[in-house]
């Protein structure tokens, strides 16, 4: 064990990932020599080399693209995309190629995509905005959000070997503020389990990311007027750990890419029946 | 490669096969019943500009990808894809190369190496990229085709994916399919450049300015394209011109295209192009050409009636593969009432 930061941890996620698999490279703005504009590609480019480690035009899309197809190929790409912002202008191929690909096509992209995500850094509109609730409604994208070192690192590497498109959302304030002893070897977090935090009676925070560390302080806070607060930190929004969080109503289309064939796309509209279904759960409750 | 005259009867039944293919899918689109229709959606079609498609693909080897756009029928068939398959996707049966969960020409083929085509079109760009930096990256000697029209080359990621191809010196050829209309407009609304392969200047790419309706020049114009990106000299710009002889799809009577236009055109049609040079220059007459006709014709009779036999998708299966599967039910994420959607998967 040792004591990484949390941007660290990723950093050496990536060097451990890179050492474990020839397929495994790594590519974006700056993130060569220079080392990403936060540091965590530092000392890749010296240890692997310019072909697996290498600076791109500023060409969000066609990052985005090459991921898509270096996975379709059997690579295993891990991009990054230098402020979660910038990612707007690479909808097209992250949404409208690579989320449904595997729907539509039945073929698997094993791809990750890097984005330091969120405010705290004062550094304005375009470069600390949270976009994973746009994320969160596009089926066949997963989305980690990591709350700790060893989280960042052990769930990078699980992102990485996994066989669908994973968008990795660091929390930039985190990444020189927070540290803990993390396994120097190869571990890996699985996606889609959340955990809880703290344990309380009287209500439930559930969050993910930076405001984990803000909600168990504010939970502290309470509990000192008495009040008993569980913080149950979801870890990956897709998966959502719906077992961890004990319910969901859900009312509205199936969680999938809008299907073609007639039996498929009635069976994923709204239907009358189906609200009606969830009124009678609700209900119950 | 020489053109022997078994591989100018090979790319002449291609022609033949795709336009007869797709004449029958608009026979379907016009005379099925709109309250249970064969054809789930429209058919988009290709006629009048085959030759791109199939002179183009003949040119590849095993090895090479493909990312086609949706006027591409012709490379679908070279590659290998069968008509019924192609019926069965236009049918949306759970037989179909996407299960029914799409419709008509939005299909690709991982085991042909036939990317998954969208209707944003110009995204196939950069993804065309990335299988080609991953051939690179692995030292395969093989390249990737990628088609897409006039309207598409607008379109902003098509410029970005063209310089960084170009930065990366990847082997790619991109073909624009220039066939005068996006839709209704037609190409003085889009562009005021002369010929868009001049565009490949501004990325210091070779440009390569084709007759799009002579599928021999089409092939050896790919061949040449095939051999300067593979010698890493980087990608290449190919602009083929021809003429959409159709509507944008089998709703649209193109009633925007002037008739002399079309008038013009009709005379330089593909298949009357290359049927004449076969008679002229190879053993093959009229008699072979009604021949090969009433052969082709069969087949796609026997191709689309086979494929309407598929079964219908099951709405039960609705949510599989949204992921990849791996051992569990990880399809269910979302649903509160399924059992815990929790998983891990093995290294």
């Amino acid at each position: 064990m040792v004591e990484m930061t949390y941007g660290g941890a990723i950093r050496q996620a990536l060097f451990t990932a890179m050492a474990a698999d020839d397929d495994v490279y790594v590519f974006g703005e700056d993130v060569a020599k220079f080392g990403g504009v936060f540091g965590i590609t530092k000392g890749l480019y010296e240890k692997f080399g310019p072909k697996r480690v290498k600076n791109t035009p500023l060409s969000e899309g066609a990052i985005i693209g090459e991921a898509i197809g270096a996975a379709l190929y059997g690579l295993k790409p891990v991009a990054e995309i230098q402020f979660s912002d910038f990612i707007t202008t690479a909808m097209s191929p992250l949404v409208d190629v690579a989320a449904n690909y595997h729907y539509r096509n039945n073929a698997s992209l094993p791809l990750v995509i890097r984005m330091p995500s969120g405010g705290g850094m004062r550094i304005g509109n375009f470069h600390s905005k949270c976009l994973e609730a746009w994320f969160y409604h596009v089926p066949g994208l997963k989305i980690v959000v990591p709350s700790t070192p060893r989280d960042a690192k052990g769930m990078l590497l699980a992102a990485i070997n996994d066989p669908d498109p994973v968008l990795f959302l660091e929390q930039k304030r985190l990444y020189y503020t927070v540290k803990e002893e993390v396994e120097e070897e190869y571990f890996e977090v699985p996606l889609g389990f959340a955990r809880t935090v703290r344990a309380g009676s009287d209500l439930t925070l559930v969050t993910y990311g930076a405001m984990v560390g803000l909600a168990v302080e504010a939970s502290q806070e309470a509990s000192k007027q008495g009040i008993s607060v569980e913080v149950i930190d979801l870890r990956t929004l897709t998966p959502l750990d719906e077992a961890t969080l004990k319910t969901s109503l859900r009312v509205g289309a199936e969680f999938c890419p809008v299907p073609a064939a007639p039996t498929l796309e009635d069976a994923y509209l709204p239907s009358v029946e189906k609200v009606l279904m969830a009124i009678d759960r609700a209900m119950k409750y | 490669m020489e053109l022997t005259p078994d591989l100018l009867k090979t790319l002449y039944r291609y022609l033949v096969t795709t336009r007869t293919l797709e004449n029958r899918v608009a026979t379907i689109c016009q005379s099925q019943n709109a309250n249970d229709p064969l054809i789930v959606g429209k058919g988009y079609l290709s006629t009048g500009q085959e030759a791109i498609s199939v002179g183009a693909s003949v040119a590849l080897r095993q090895g090479d990808w493909l990312a086609v756009g949706h006027r591409d029928m012709g490379a679908h068939l070279v590659r290998g894809i069968t008509p019924q398959e192609i019926f069965a996707q236009y049918f949306c049966r759970a037989t179909s190369l996407t299960q029914g969960r799409d419709e008509n020409i939005h299909f690709g083929c991982t085991e042909k190496k036939i990317l998954g085509f969208i209707s944003h079109m110009g995204a196939s760009a950069c993804v065309a990229n990335g299988l080609a930096a991953a051939m690179k990256y692995r030292g395969d000697p093989n390249f990737v085709l990628t088609t897409f029209g006039d309207g598409a080359s607008s379109q902003g990621i098509v410029h970005e994916s063209l310089n960084y191809a170009a930065v990366f010196k990847l082997p790619v050829v991109f073909i624009i399919n220039n066939n005068r209309y996006a839709i209704s407009t037609p190409v003085q609304e889009q562009f005021t450049v002369k010929n868009l392969s001049d565009r490949a200047a501004g990325y210091g790419i070779p440009g390569m300015l084709v007759d799009g309706n002579d599928v021999v020049a089409v092939y050896q114009n790919t061949l040449k394209a095939r051999e300067h990106v593979l010698a890493g000299k980087g990608p290449v710009l190919m602009e083929c011109k021809t003429m959409r002889m159709c509507g944008h799809g089998t709703h649209d009577s193109a009633g925007y295209v002037p008739r002399d236009e079309i008038a013009a055109w009709e005379k330089r049609d593909p298949l009357l192009l290359m049927k004449e040079r076969l008679v002229k220059e190879i053993d093959f007459t009229e008699e072979a050409d009604k021949k090969l006709n009433l052969e082709v014709n069969e087949l796609i009779e026997a191709a689309w009636q086979a494929a309407a036999k598929g079964p219908a998708p099951r709405a039960e299966d609705l949510l599989t593969g949204v992921y990849t599967e791996v051992n569990d039910g990880r399809n269910d994420l979302r649903r509160g009432d399924t059992p815990s959607p929790l998983y891990r998967h093995g290294r």
